[in-house]
């Protein structure tokens, strides 16, 4: 006897509910993107005209677009090239087998449920240039006060470290998990063989959680691209002077600030084209580097 | 503790491999204990702020005692910056969200694990698309949609939109995959039902994935922000997220009142981290499981 109920209707009415979610609020409003992102809208949605390309031209002419770009990529490429090291590291050291271990690693995973939003409050009155602690500390030790809120540098370097801060913790609650996968003996084995710690990890730890690498580089690039908009949003409002302008808070501006429905939806298939593009290519490296580490 | 540093103490000045241990144990006492400092000092440092009154706020050097303006910064974060009723609102919302989203993800699950029917992989890989299409790539008609249906600016804009996701019909479909088919053969033997072997069967077995899936799913709705802000424009409807903008620009005279900002944002946090903390183990079990396979 199979593990399987026949049935031809019960899949279906099992499914159903997920399949009209998915259809009405995802594939719907995707199609929905294309279409918008194809004609202008005038007087507030009432007129809509058909202007093919004409709004992706426009961007790709525009030089604040390319500004927001260039600053989105550069942020999220600081985002997963700062966390993903550090985190894996802290979490190497709160996998270590020592008293009190347990203390350590929810000090450590805490912010996994922090809001980017609320993240954005604590961490801007740390880096209040005139009353945070921040510049108390640097101006006693080093005698420097940066001007964090309205200086271009400074405040995208405050956005950037508040932002790989908050993500630490999610980091090293998916590296932990994958730590523990890595079987105890294969390690005692490279130890015999004379392999020092650091060999031990390139060799073998890295490519075992090669998985877990490669679905924290995906989450941390969604995460630098469309999930920090809160955080923008409560510390710096993109500014100043667009120093902090990411793709998606142009992409807010554009659509909801300034009403202009068309270049939004230009710019979310962008942004789902650059999300798609790095994902692929995520998953092709990333399936060559599995089976090299098997 | 005075044990454990006499234990120390005593490799160290023994022999070279003992001291190098020791050595070692020290070293990674230190670089935790640095670690913890960095990831916690923030939000002692917020609780101590959350305390103290504008006055000694703004004093310099920093004080680092608590003041006593605990109840007034928390009273005027609750009261005049939305925060109280955006805790609500935001309770009502994750909570339906958590508890519509498991159902569907078992229900889906059950289909794609239990049945077999024509299309099957093509399902499968139709809801597991939607990864690549999180709100902000459809956010422009998704406002339109949600509008034309007439759902601005209430509950429904906020929760039926996230009652489906890829996430949770492939955990829970990786999760039921790695159960033992001899059960299933055992409850069909039986006569059991497919709605009773998957509320009787199938769901306690599953409480460490529904664990792991309640953390991701509250704290995910719990902390949106560009969505409610959006959608939600009646300041008693809305999320307590939103208030954060609120608490760091507007004070009175433009003076940002700091300890409430502090008090309203450690509000805000208290829920999701009750969740993760009392769901921690499941949380990791529910992941070490389906990374297995």
């Amino acid at each position: 006897m199979s593990h399987q109920f026949k049935s031809k209707i019960m899949p279906w009415l099992f499914l159903m509910p997920t399949l009209i979610v998915l259809v009405l609020f995802l594939y719907y409003p995707m199609y929905a993107t294309v279409e918008t992102s194809l004609h202008q809208t005038a007087f507030m949605g009432a007129r809509r005209l058909y202007v093919g390309f004409e709004n992706f031209q426009r961007l790709l002419s525009s030089r604040s677009f390319w500004h927001s770009f260039r600053i989105s990529m550069f942020f999220s490429f600081l985002v997963v090239g700062l966390t993903m090291p550090i985190a894996f590291l802290l979490s190497i050291l709160a996998n270590q087998k020592i008293k009190g271990g347990k203390y350590f690693r929810t000090a450590m995973i805490w912010p996994y449920a922090l809001s980017p939003a609320i993240a954005g409050t604590i961490w801007l009155f740390i880096f209040n240039p005139t009353i945070g602690i921040l510049n108390f500390v640097l101006g006693e030790l080093f005698g420097i006060r940066p001007d964090w809120v309205s200086s271009r540098q400074f405040a995208f370097i405050m956005v950037t470290l508040t932002a790989v801060w908050k993500q630490l913790g999610y980091n090293i609650v998916f590296f932990l998990a994958g730590l523990q996968n890595v079987p105890g003996q294969m390690l005692e084995a490279a130890t015999i063989d004379g392999a020092n710690p650091i060999q031990k990890y390139v060799k073998i730890v890295i490519p075992i959680m090669s998985p877990t690498i490669f679905f924290l580089f995906t989450m941390n690039l969604i995460y630098a691209f469309f999930t920090t908009f809160g955080m923008i949003n409560v510390m710096t409002q993109g500014g100043p002077i667009d120093a902090t302008n990411i793709l998606i808070y142009n992409l807010y501006r554009d659509a909801f600030q300034y009403d202009n429905l068309g270049m939004g939806a230009a710019q979310s298939l962008i942004l789902f084209g650059i999300v798609t593009i790095l994902m692929i290519v995520q998953f092709k490296l990333g399936g060559r580097r599995v089976h090299y580490g098997q | 503790m005075a044990n454990n540093i006499a234990k120390v103490w005593e490799d160290l000045t023994s022999n070279k491999y003992r001291r190098r241990k020791a050595l070692q144990k020290i070293i990674i006492h230190v670089l935790i204990v640095l670690a913890v400092l960095v990831l916690m000092i923030p939000l002692l440092w917020a609780i101590i702020a959350s305390t103290q009154t504008p006055g000694q706020i703004y004093q310099y050097p920093p004080r680092l005692l608590p003041g006593r303006a605990f109840v007034r910064n928390f009273s005027i974060a609750w009261s005049r910056y939305n925060v109280g009723r955006g805790m609500l609102n935001s309770f009502i919302i994750a909570g339906i969200v958590s508890v519509v989203k498991i159902i569907l993800a078992l229900t889906s699950a059950m289909a794609l694990v239990y049945y077999e029917f024509p299309i099957k992989p093509w399902i499968f890989f139709f809801i597991l698309l939607t990864l690549l299409m999180p709100v902000p790539v459809r956010i422009v008609p998704l406002f339109d949609i949600v509008n034309d249906l007439g759902w601005a600016n209430s509950y429904w804009a906020l929760t039926v939109p996230f009652f489906a996701s890829a996430t949770g019909t492939f955990l829970f479909r990786q999760h039921f995959m790695s159960i033992p088919t001899s059960i299933a053969e055992a409850a069909r033997v039986d006569g059991i039902g497919p709605v009773r072997f998957l509320l009787q069967i199938l769901t306690p077995m599953s409480k460490n994935t529904i664990g792991a899936f309640v953390v991701i799913t509250f704290v995910y709705v719990w902390n949106q922000y560009l969505w409610p802000m959006l959608i939600i424009t009646t300041r008693s409807r809305q999320v307590v997220q939103l208030s954060m903008q609120q608490l760091t620009t507007s004070g009175p005279e433009q003076i940002v009142d700091w300890g409430v900002a502090m008090a309203g944002a450690l509000t805000a946090l208290i829920p999701p981290l009750i969740i993760f903390f009392l769901l921690q183990e499941q949380f990791m079990k529910g992941f070490a499981l389906s990374d297995e396979k």
